[in-house]
C-alpha cells in the first residue's frame, strides 16, 4: 500500500510539473499555478481552468465548467465511510485532501487501514500537486514561445493521457467524441472558451440515451 | 487574462465551489443516497468537458486551424497513452514531433 501510494504520488507530482510550466509558457503569472494547485488541489479542473483561460474564456464562466468537472467529489464524500476525513478541526483539512486518489485507496483499504490509506495519500498529494506545479512554474518562467520546441502540443497531450483511461467505456467514448466535434464545429463561430463548454450538449443526448436503455 | 481581478475571482469560485462539494457529500451522506445514475452522468460530463479541451486545444489557434504539427504531436501521444507507455514518455513524445514536424 505504501509503495502504491508513493508511485501515485509521484506520478501526480509528474502532472503537476507539466502543468505549471505550461501555464507559465501560456502567459500567466508565476503565482497563479501555485496558489491555485493548493487551494483547488483538483489537478483536471485546474488543466481545464488554465487552457480554457488562455484560450481566451471568461475566467468567472470557466470556473463554472471546472465546478462542472469536480461535481465527483460529491459522490466520494458519500461513498466514504464515516470518520475517515477526520473529527473537529482535522476534518477542515480531510475534507481538503479528498481527490481522486485517495478516495480510491480509502475505498479499496480496509475498514481500519481506510483512514490511514485516506491521510497517507491525500497528504501525499497536497505535497507532491503544489510541489511539482511550483517546479514547473519556474522551469516555464525561462521558456517564452510557446511553440518553441513543440510546447503547445504537450498541454493537450497531458490532458490526454490522464483522460484516455475513461474513453475505454463504449458510452463514455461516444459522448466524448460527439462533444469533441460539436466543439470543433463551433470553434469558428463562438467566442473563445465557448465551444468546450458546447460539448455539454453530448452529456444531455448520453442522459437520454441512459434513459431509453 | 491580463485582467487579475478576473483571474481572482474566477480562482476563489473554483476553490470555494470544490470544497463545498468535498463537504457537501460527507454532510449529506446520512440523509440521502445519490442514485448510481447520477454519479455515471457527472463523470461522463467531467470526461467530455476534458475530450473537447483535447480536440479544441490540440487542432484550434483562436478562431481556426492550428496547422498539422500540433494535433501530429498530440495523435502520437494518444497513441503511446493507449498502448500505455509512461506519463514522461508520452508528453515529450507530443513535443518533440510537433517540434521535428516544423523543421521540416
Amino acid at each position: 500500500m505504501a509503495k502504491d501510494i508513493t508511485l501515485v504520488c509521484l506520478a501526480v507530482g509528474l502532472v503537476a510539473v507539466s502543468y505549471g510550466a505550461i501555464a507559465v509558457v501560456s502567459g500567466f503569472p508565476l503565482w497563479l499555478p501555485m496558489v491555485q494547485s493548493v487551494l483547488v488541489l483538483a489537478g483536471s479542473s485546474e488543466l481545464l481552468f488554465t487552457g480554457l483561460v488562455a484560450a481566451g474564456g471568461n475566467p468567472v464562466a470557466v470556473a463554472c465548467a471546472g465546478l462542472l468537472v469536480n461535481a465527483r467529489h460529491v459522490p466520494y464524500g458519500l461513498a466514504l465511510q464515516p470518520g475517515v476525513t477526520g473529527s473537529g478541526w482535522r476534518r477542515l483539512l480531510g475534507t481538503h485532501v479528498m481527490n481522486d486518489e485517495s478516495v480510491i485507496f480509502a475505498l479499496s483499504a480496509d475498514t481500519v487501514g481506510a483512514t490511514t490509506a485516506y491521510w497517507a495519500c491525500g497528504l501525499g498529494v497536497l505535497i507532491a500537486w503544489p510541489g511539482g506545479a511550483a517546479i514547473g512554474a519556474l522551469l516555464g518562467s525561462v521558456v517564452h514561445d510557446t511553440n518553441a520546441f513543440g510546447l503547445d502540443a504537450m498541454f493537450p497531450a497531458v490532458i490526454l493521457a490522464l483522460v484516455l483511461p475513461k474513453l475505454r467505456d463504449r458510452g463514455t467514448l461516444r459522448a466524448a467524441l460527439a462533444g469533441a466535434a460539436i466543439a470543433l464545429a463551433a470553434v469558428p463561430f463562438v467566442p473563445a472558451g465557448a465551444p468546450v463548454l458546447l460539448a455539454l450538449v453530448a452529456v444531455v443526448m448520453a442522459a437520454k440515451e441512459q434513459e431509453a436503455r | 487574462m491580463k485582467d487579475n481581478g478576473l483571474l481572482i475571482t474566477g480562482m476563489v469560485i473554483l476553490s470555494v465551489g470544490t470544497y463545498g462539494f468535498r463537504l457537501a457529500g460527507q454532510l449529506l451522506r446520512a440523509r440521502m443516497r445519490f442514485p448510481p445514475r447520477a454519479v455515471r452522468l457527472l463523470e461522463t460530463a467531467a470526461v467530455v468537458l476534458l475530450t473537447a479541451l483535447v480536440a479544441v486545444t490540440a487542432f484550434t489557434q483562436g478562431h481556426g486551424f492550428a496547422g498539422y504539427a500540433r494535433p501530429a504531436g498530440v495523435a502520437v501521444a494518444g497513441l503511446l497513452a493507449w498502448r500505455k507507455a509512461p506519463f514522461v514518455v508520452v508528453v515529450l513524445a507530443a513535443a518533440v514531433t510537433t517540434a521535428l514536424i516544423r523543421l521540416g
